[in-house]
């Protein structure tokens, strides 16, 4: 009964803290307004997402949000010496990396973090959805990036999503 | 001070968007325009962003918002015409 | 402008100033780097990373300016830093669909080509 009416409450919660953040106030009619739309807006979509996943470990989770924010400013200064040093040879490379984890979300969620991240974006994902086609700026050692990408991040997550 | 930070904020993001209307025109390919055309609208929506500290309002934050979104879309289609050759299969 | 608390205010001019310049840097990387693959590379790194910390100045600037918190512009950070992998990856894969030239250094480690590509 509750799961009827209540379908996806993290869906509500992210609607609701959306909502606030969107007006830039809290005052109790907006909050009330808020809780409204929270409810009726999963009751009237939720039938579409079919790819709901559970977080396992969701301080790893945080964990990973942090390591991966610091992550993120230092391969903008990688990148940012890259396009400044004068004549650098960079040494690009396609390459796949081969994947451990399974589930159409943990996917996305390394694929946006290999783009975002050290240098690498992430250009396609192969037909059986087992490897992703990766393009680096500069890297000299392909096997030590894969090595680098599947402990810093898919163990990771791994352990988050447990897939 | 921060009248000075953002003064030099607002030239180095004119300076990046007269860059990017070079990358723009000069091209070579599609795909280059489509990204020069992605960075020109982030980088707009950076100089709203500054606009807005300036005159103290935060009436800049909706448009800002809003580029942001139609920007991504209109990335997303343009890509999928270079892809597909058509944008609504 | 209003005037700030002295910590609010050199906190806001950091952040700004440090995004003006990764912003710029990614826009030199647009027009610098060798070939479209590359080029990708410094406007979804270098301009998103840009454009937070402007936002980051932003929050900071209007809430020591206002009573309360101003986070709403954490919204468009959220939003764009959640799209940006989305539209390089779009553009990285009608690069390699329309096989755009890569410079000759690039080295291709892919078994099989045909298997990263929706062509039937």
């Amino acid at each position: 009964m509750l799961n009827k009416i209540f379908p996806a409450p993290r869906l509500s919660l992210f609607l609701l803290v959306f909502w606030l953040l969107l007006q830039n106030s809290i005052s109790s009619g907006l909050v009330v307004l808020g809780a409204v739309l929270a409810l009726l807006i999963p009751l009237y979509t939720h039938r579409g997402r079919d790819f709901a996943t559970k977080i396992h470990r969701p301080l790893k989770a945080v964990e990973y949000f942090l390591v991966l924010l610091v992550d993120i400013i230092l391969s903008n200064f990688n990148i940012a010496a890259i396009i400044l040093l004068p004549r650098r040879r960079i040494q690009p490379a396609l390459f796949e990396y081969p994947l451990e984890i399974t589930g159409e979300v943990p996917i996305t969620v390394l694929a946006s973090t290999i783009s975002l991240t050290p240098g690498t974006i992430t250009a396609e994902i192969r037909r059986d959805g087992r490897a992703l086609l990766i393009h680096a700026l500069n890297v000299a050692d392909h096997e030590a990036m894969i090595q680098q990408i599947k402990t810093r991040y898919e163990m990771r997550l791994k352990e988050i999503f447990k897939c | 001070m921060l009248t000075i930070a953002v003064q030099i904020a607002f030239a180095l993001f004119c300076l990046a968007l007269l860059l990017n209307v070079w990358r723009l025109f000069h091209g070579p390919d599609l795909a280059d325009r489509i990204l020069a055309l992605d960075t020109i609208y982030i980088n707009s929506l950076a100089l709203l962003i500054l606009l807005g500290i300036w005159h103290h309002t935060t009436a800049y934050f909706e448009a800002a918002l809003l580029i942001a979104m139609l920007g991504f879309i209109g990335t997303v289609a343009a890509a999928k015409f270079l892809l597909r050759g058509d944008i609504i299969e | 402008m209003e005037t700030l608390p002295a910590w609010a205010e050199w906190l806001a001019s950091a952040l700004i100033l440090i995004g003006a310049i990764f912003g710029l840097i990614g826009s030199v990387g647009l027009v610098r780097l060798p070939d479209f693959m590359a080029r990708l590379h410094a406007p979804t790194k270098n301009t998103t990373l840009g454009v937070g910390g402007v936002i980051l100045g932003s929050i900071v600037y209007f809430s020591a300016s206002q009573q309360g918190l101003s986070l709403h512009e954490l919204l468009i950070a959220i939003f764009l830093f959640l799209t940006a992998p989305i539209s390089a990856h779009l553009l990285a894969k009608a690069g390699l669909h329309l096989e755009l030239k890569r410079v000759s250094r690039t080295r291709d480690y892919r078994d099989r080509p045909e298997q990263y590509s929706d062509r039937d």
